[in-house]
């Protein structure tokens, strides 16, 4: 087909009835996975928030490992925006001239802030391990080794102390880091949420409920996830060790796997904000229903018939309901906890899909609908990048990252002080 | 009379130097050009659709899309024109194939509903275009301020700062805006900012055989438009987003969406 005719959104969208020539799914399955993307890292920091800030010493092992996977996630949040935009290399100027009567100009100084933040605490938490490890590898043989100490003894930024004194310091300024944390981290989400939320053309976006829905699902998936690698992680290690020396050695025995004390205790607070999440979705469903504005017609046959599956029984049936039932009967395990976090994950993403999907299922006019095919196989750059893999490719980068990260900065192997 | 040869060459050259002057020169000035030539203080340019006049011929969606150069093929376009046919059960059915570029010439809506004539009761033409909103959502919403309304309220973009977002199609109630296929930026009808500032009119304007499409300057109360908008009944579309539009109609029908 002539380039000149390729209209940005016809390739996945279908009309139905009458809608606006100009018309198309526009933000399609990376701005499904931008809200998703940035929700886990709020969700994540907020996790580790909990222990610094509010002395929540049940979640002292996921602490250090939140802290480290919401930096991982970081950058990650800020790749489906790339990838949607029609004019990527331009989209440097949010930075040179941000435009601040929207939402998304906010974005550059919102997320520079978060990430000096997140940057800044990982060092207070992580600084007595550099020195440390700059101390042990001192005249150790090979590259390696050699290039690590430089590394470490770069990252140490020339605070060799580590007297008790200093220690206490970091203490404090890991809390402080962390309270400031916490806001931002809310503002980070809460304004993807104003995004949506402030669009008045949109009738199924506009809402004020729209920020703390957001901030709370954010959470919601933060927790889920990270809860979710820290029980795949230390089920992996003790796998590994079983194969390795089968089952009867000691060894074995001694290696810990996920614990069910930290994992049950960080699930009591994924229902809360879980409740929190879906009280908020409900009251905002029952006031349009009850308020009936002009938009209530076609809203209502958007939610009831043609997304009546993804709204209702994907998201709050299987995404909602039934992992909270599962959390919440007598004898969890580790392997059912496991089932219904992956649940809750799925649950936040439909949660999204059906707020940025859903936002454009129906025309401006009110008189027809727009069905979104997602791209599978893609046959350019733009269904690529728009597309099944393009999402999972932003999906994927997180725990590349974090594999990374933990090279440098392990955490779950390290002894919380 | 004596003529001396010094009076004679004088006088020549004065006639012919005044004789190679242009006509050009002496061109008379339309209002709109000498205002055009004045800047843009006490314009604001509005525009009025009489639905009344509209037969659906798409000449107007033609013109825009060679003058602005949107591909003639693809589906989208800076401006649209919708039929309305209202059946006698209270029934809506409402399409615009490419636009109404090509005009209406199938009697099946969208090419499937086929409306038998004596159910009919009503049916008209709605032609679209950007309303040039006096509190333009778009510009609101734009993160880099790459569109932005100009002092005579026309909204214009500026395709070398547009990062492609999208969010101003979004914000748009009018979905006058789409991802221009060549250049990939935001797009939307600028009531013809290159003509209007020359003191010329939109090319939909010149190209309506009908007289159903007019542009004027809302703030010159002799402009025949701004008379029309002053004293007759007029409609604007979607007036509770409070975007306050700028593009008016006559007799436009309630159930125009």
């Amino acid at each position: 087909m002539n380039r000149e005719l390729i209209v940005h959104g016809a390739e996945w969208t279908e009309k139905l009835l009458f809608v606006y020539p100009n018309e198309y799914i526009y933000w399609s399955i990376q701005i499904v996975m931008y809200p998703y993307m940035t929700g886990l890292v709020a969700g994540a920091f907020v996790l580790s928030s909990l222990y610094h800030v509010f002395g929540q010493k049940d979640l002292k092992e996921m602490a250090r490992f939140s802290l480290v996977f919401s930096l991982a996630l970081l950058p990650v949040a800020m790749l489906p925006l790339l990838m949607h935009l029609q004019q990527p290399l331009q989209g440097i100027n949010v930075m040179f001239t941000p435009h601040f009567t929207s939402a998304i100009a906010a974005f550059g100084i919102v997320f520079s802030t978060y990430a000096a933040i997140v940057l800044t605490e990982i060092w207070f938490v992580y600084r007595e391990y550099f020195v440390q490890q700059t101390i042990a590898l001192q005249g150790i043989e090979g590259w390696a080794n050699r290039l690590k100490r430089v590394l470490y003894h770069i990252l140490t930024l020339g605070a060799y102390s580590t007297d008790p004194a200093a220690l206490a310091k970091d203490r404090k300024a890991i809390r402080i880091m962390a309270a400031i944390g916490i806001p931002v981290a809310g503002f980070l989400h809460g304004y993807a949420g104003f995004i949506f939320g402030s669009v008045k053309a949109n009738a199924l976006w506009m809402s004020p409920l729209m920020p703390v829905i957001f901030i709370m699902s954010a959470v919601v998936s933060g927790i889920a996830l990270c809860m979710l690698t820290y029980i795949i992680i230390m089920e992996w290690k003790k796998l590994k060790a079983t194969l390795a020396k089968g089952r009867g050695d000691e060894s074995v025995t001694v290696i810990r796997g996920a614990e069910m004390e930290v994992i049950s205790k960080t699930a009591r607070y994924l229902m809360m904000f879980l409740v929190a999440a879906i009280s908020l979705e409900i009251l905002d469903l029952i006031f349009r229903g009850y308020t009936a504005m002009k938009s209530w017609d076609i809203l209502r046959s958007v939610m009831f018939d043609a997304d009546f599956a993804k709204i209702f029984v994907l998201q709050y049936g299987l995404g909602n309901a039934l992992p909270f039932i599962m959390l919440l009967l007598p004898g969890l395990t580790i392997r059912r906890t496991a089932a219904a976090l992956l649940l809750v994950l799925f649950g936040v993403f439909m949660m999204r899909w059906n707020v940025v999907i859903g936002g454009q299922a129906f025309s401006l006019s009110f008189e027809g609908f727009m069905h979104y095919h997602l791209p599978i196989i893609p046959h350019d750059m733009e269904t690529f990048k728009e597309g099944l893999f393009g999402a999972l490719t932003v999906a994927a980068t997180p725990f590349i990252l974090f594999w990374g990260l933990n090279k440098i900065l392990p955490t779950l192997t390290l002894e919380d002080r | 009379m004596s003529c001396s040869r010094r009076k004679l060459l004088k006088s020549a050259m004065t006639v012919t130097l005044a004789a190679s002057l242009p006509a050009s020169a002496f061109r008379f000035l339309s209002p709109a050009e000498c205002r055009a030539a004045t800047g843009t203080e006490g314009t604001r340019w509005g525009f009025l659709i009489d639905t009344n006049k509209c037969v659906g011929c798409g000449f107007c969606v033609k013109a825009c899309k060679k003058e602005n150069e949107i591909p003639y093929d693809a589906p989208v376009t800076r401006t649209w024109v919708e039929r309305y046919v209202i059946t006698r059960d209270g029934k809506t059915h409402i399409d615009s194939p490419l636009g109404g570029r090509d005009g209406f010439t199938d009697q099946k809506i969208r090419g499937e509903e086929l409306v038998k004539p004596e159910d009919i009761a009503k049916t008209f033409f709605v032609p679209k275009l950007c309303n040039q909103c006096e509190n333009p959502p778009c510009v609101q919403v734009c993160p880099v301020g790459a569109t932005f309304q100009t002092g005579d309220g026309v909204t214009l973009v500026d395709r070398d700062w547009c990062i492609g977002c999208g969010y101003c199609i979004m914000a748009c109630p009018y979905g006058v805006r789409f991802f221009h296929p060549v250049h990939r930026v935001a797009d939307k009808c600028n009531f013809c900012y290159h003509r209007i500032s020359q003191g010329r009119q939109t090319a939909c304007v010149d190209a309506c055989p009908f007289g159903a499409r007019r542009i004027g300057n809302l703030l010159d109360q002799n402009d025949p438009l701004t008379r029309i908008i002053m004293t007759e009944p007029i409609a604007v579309l979607k007036d509770e987003y409070g975007t306050k539009p700028q593009a008016f109609y006559l007799g436009l029908d309630r159930n125009v969406r």
